[in-house]
Parts: structure tokens; C-alpha cells; sequence
């Protein structure tokens, strides 16, 4: 048992899950056994969720986050049409989150993994790995710049395909606030078909999901830029049960 | 019309899809390379303080197969009670690991340090445990759960006294195989299902 205290940085606000994918949602069918049946045990967040892993800026090579050059180390550009994926990372009281690890992972142009499991017709470019990672700065903000990803057939119904979409994984500062999410692309006409775009029933919840075009951040004769801010759970803060803290 | 509560609301989770490691695994991946250190790959940086153990399981789904592409994501405190970042923790300790089924049999092995028991807010004293994060195709959002263990005094934790239905305190109880080693399976859904959290 630790005689040294915990800082409190104040518990986590819960999670609002009317805003997040049904866990169970029959048109997505391998979510039919993977969802639990019985409720989850509600409980407030205690220093295991509100404490979390941190990583350095020293962790990243100069490249993790250009995926059009990164899996090449330099030699030779990724085969696609060429974009920037940027944005913040915010908490629920829209303060930036600062240093926080951000992953992502996508298909190459025509729509192909590179991963042992995908088999589609789409080749494989020899110069895309399809991963990048960063890590935000102190205004929480990151960019990756990479290329548009393919949308892909799925075995799932009939005819069900993908819309393009990069996955990205985030930390924050407290084990509770982990979350994997995709960014979809403005004006995408396969998001409204897409049954795992769909397990989010609320539509509003859907949108916050799909980048816009950024012509602000867009290089003239280089890349377009989609923007995609991503907002992670807040943490209560009052002044009766802590000292207020910055974070 | 009332005030305005200018808060913002959280980005929706997406499943991490079948290929996941990708991004966050890539060396299981067959893509090693793709960074020069990967993130998790161990929670323990060198010479430690407490117990070395391995915990071995599985993640069924609800037809009772074992799941060959779910990742998993643990965090804890170290063997004295110390989150990293905290007064006195082992330098040596990340308290993070990222590990993955094996892709042929389905079993996963976590091999950390043993937690201490941590003293939270209001004085109560959480049992040791390990706090995982699951992901995978067909998981629309992340599953918490905690490993907790047969060898410990676990009847005061505040967590485990929350569950009403007594048997099912046992889903979160790793049983102890051998000197340093633990057995613990999560099933997702159906007959003995895991209790997971909303914390
Ligand atoms: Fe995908």
C-alpha cells in the first residue's frame, strides 16, 4: 500500500454513450457475438482510468507521420492523390490536449491493406506501409501528411463497401479516455451506406466524423487538406471535491 | 430560452476494424520497420522491483471461439501501488503493454509485474489489478474491463463490491496455474460473460 498520494487531476466526466456505435448492430454482423449481452458496471473513474501512459516526442522518427514517405524511409513517394490530415486534439471543455499520442492507419490508393489477411484484387503499392503516428503539440494540435485511401468491397452483405477512411487511435492523459475512431471524407456518397459509418445512431454524432475539405490549410500545386479535430472525454473539476488544477 | 452549456461533445468511436495492428502493431503485422520503436511492446524497462508474472487467456466471442485478431491494452500501477508519473514509482516500470492474440490459436500472454494495492479518494484501498482496454472487428467501442487475482485479499475492493451478482465477481479473477502465472479469460457475450465497465 502507497503512502504517496495520487494527484487528483478530477474525475473523469462520463461517457455519454447515446453519442457512440451501438454495441450490438445486426446489419454489422460480426458485432452480433462480440457485443455483451448483460449492462456495464457503472462505477465513477478511480486513479486506474484517471492516470494514464505518456510518451515522448524522443519516440518519434522524423518521418512517422508522412505516410507517403515513411514506409520507403525517403526513397520513393507513395502511389496517390497526396493530402494533409490535421487537426486538434480537444477534451470535452475544448482545452487542448497537449503531448498526446495519436496513430493512424489506412489503405493504400486503390483500397489494399498491406496485411497478411487482405486479399483484394487492388495491388499493393511497393512504397505505402499504411501507418504514422505523432504526437500533439502544445496547443494539441497534429498533421499527417499521406494520400487519400481507397474505398474497399467487405464481406459482410451482399454488396457492402467501405467509404475512405483513415483509423486513427488517440491517448489523452487518462487510461479512460482511449478511443479509436475513423475520419471519413466530406462529400463521401458511401458513408450513408456504410454499415459500421451506421452503427452511430445519432446522425449529428456521424458528421463530427467527416473532414472537410481545409482549402486554408491546402498547398497550392501540392496537397489538399482535410481537417478532422478529435474530442476526447473531460474530467469534472469542482471546487468542492479538489483544488482546481490546470492540466 | 435557458443559458447555453458550451461543452463539447466526444468524437464517436469506430471498431478498430480486422486490421488494427497495422497501425498500432505492425511488427505482429508482418510490416516491422515501419517505426523504430514500437509503443508497448513492454512494460518493463529493465531491473524491477516485485514479482514478474505471465498472464495467459483468451477472448471468446459468443459462440465460444477464441478471437485471433482482438488487441488488448493493459495499465496499471507498479509493485508498490505507484502509477508511473507518480512520487517513487519504478523508473523502470511503463505500466503500459499492447499485446495481441496469437493469430493461429488465439491465446494471448501478458507478462508484466504484479500490481500493489493503491489507496484512492476517501481513503478505500482498491484490491491489485490491471485495468485492459479491448479492441477489435466487430468491437464498435473499446471494452474495459480489469484482471484482478486469486492469490489476493480482494473482498474490500470498492469495484468488485459494486457487482451484484456475486458469481460473476469471478470473471475478473485471474486463478493462479503455477509460481508467477495466471489464467484469465474474457468471454464477451453469452454464459460466464466478462463483466465490463463504464468507468
Ligand atoms: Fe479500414
Amino acid at each position: 500500500m502507497s503512502e504517496h498520494a495520487i494527484p487528483d487531476h478530477g474525475r473523469l466526466i462520463p461517457r455519454d454513450r447515446t453519442v457512440h456505435p451501438a454495441p450490438r448492430d445486426p446489419e454489422y454482423k460480426t458485432s452480433v457475438t462480440r457485443s455483451p449481452n448483460l449492462p456495464l458496471l457503472s462505477m465513477e473513474s478511480s486513479p486506474s482510468e484517471e492516470t494514464g501512459p505518456t510518451f515522448g516526442h524522443g519516440l518519434l522518427g522524423k518521418l512517422d507521420n508522412n505516410l507517403i514517405l515513411n514506409f520507403s524511409q525517403g526513397a520513393a513517394p507513395a502511389l496517390g492523390e497526396r493530402i494533409l490530415m490535421h487537426g486538434r486534439v480537444l477534451d470535452q471543455d475544448g482545452r487542448a490536449v497537449p503531448n498526446t499520442l495519436v496513430e493512424i492507419w489506412q489503405a493504400n490508393a486503390g483500397g489494399r491493406y498491406r496485411h497478411k489477411k487482405d486479399t483484394y484484387f487492388a495491388p499493393l503499392d511497393p512504397n505505402f506501409g499504411g501507418c504514422g503516428r505523432t504526437i500533439t503539440d502544445e496547443n494539441g494540435y497534429y498533421e499527417f501528411m499521406t494520400i487519400r485511401p481507397g474505398a474497399y468491397p467487405w464481406p459482410n452483405r451482399g454488396n457492402d463497401w467501405r467509404p475512405m477512411h483513415i483509423h486513427a487511435s488517440v491517448f489523452g492523459h487518462s487510461f479512460g479516455q482511449r478511443l479509436i475512431t475513423q475520419m471519413y471524407f466530406e462529400g463521401d456518397p458511401l458513408i450513408d451506406h456504410c454499415p459500421i459509418a451506421a452503427t452511430i445512431k445519432d446522425r449529428a454524432s456521424l458528421d463530427r466524423l467527416v473532414a472537410p475539405l481545409d482549402f486554408s490549410k491546402s498547398r497550392p500545386l501540392d496537397y489538399l487538406a482535410y481537417k478532422f479535430d478529435i474530442v476526447l472525454r473531460g474530467r469534472r473539476q469542482t471546487m468542492f471535491e479538489n483544488k482546481l488544477e490546470g492540466m | 430560452m435557458v443559458q447555453k452549456i458550451d461543452t463539447l461533445i466526444e468524437s464517436a468511436s469506430q471498431t478498430a476494424g480486422p486490421y488494427v495492428h497495422i497501425g498500432l502493431m505492425p511488427t505482429y503485422a508482418g510490416n516491422g520497420g515501419s517505426f523504430e520503436t514500437e509503443v508497448g511492446t513492454d512494460p518493463i524497462a529493465g531491473k524491477i522491483e516485485g514479482e514478474i508474472i505471465e498472464i495467459v487467456g483468451s477472448v471468446f466471442d459468443g459462440t465460444g471461439w477464441a478471437l485471433r485478431d482482438v488487441l488488448i491494452e493493459s495499465w496499471q500501477c507498479d509493485a508498490n501501488g505507484l502509477f508511473p508519473g507518480q512520487d517513487g514509482a519504478d523508473p523502470n516500470f511503463t505500466g503500459f503493454c499492447r499485446f495481441a492474440a496469437d493469430a493461429e490459436t488465439g491465446e494471448y500472454t501478458l507478462r508484466t509485474v504484479k500490481p500493489g494495492s493503491y489507496t484512492g479518494r476517501n481513503g478505500v484501498e482498491s484490491a491489485p489489478h490491471i485495468s485492459l482496454w479491448i479492441v477489435s472487428r466487430g468491437i464498435n467501442i473499446g471494452l474495459n474491463t480489469r484482471i484482478y487475482f486469486s492469490d489476493c485479499d480482494n473482498s474490500g475492493d470498492p469495484l468488485l463490491g459494486r457487482i451484484e451478482q456475486r458469481p460473476r465477481v469471478d470473471t475478473l479473477i485471474a486463478r493462479k496455474t503455477d509460481d508467477g502465472r495466471y489464467r484469465f479469460d474474457i468471454r464477451l457475450q453469452g454464459e460466464g460473460e466478462t463483466v465490463f465497465l463504464d468507468i
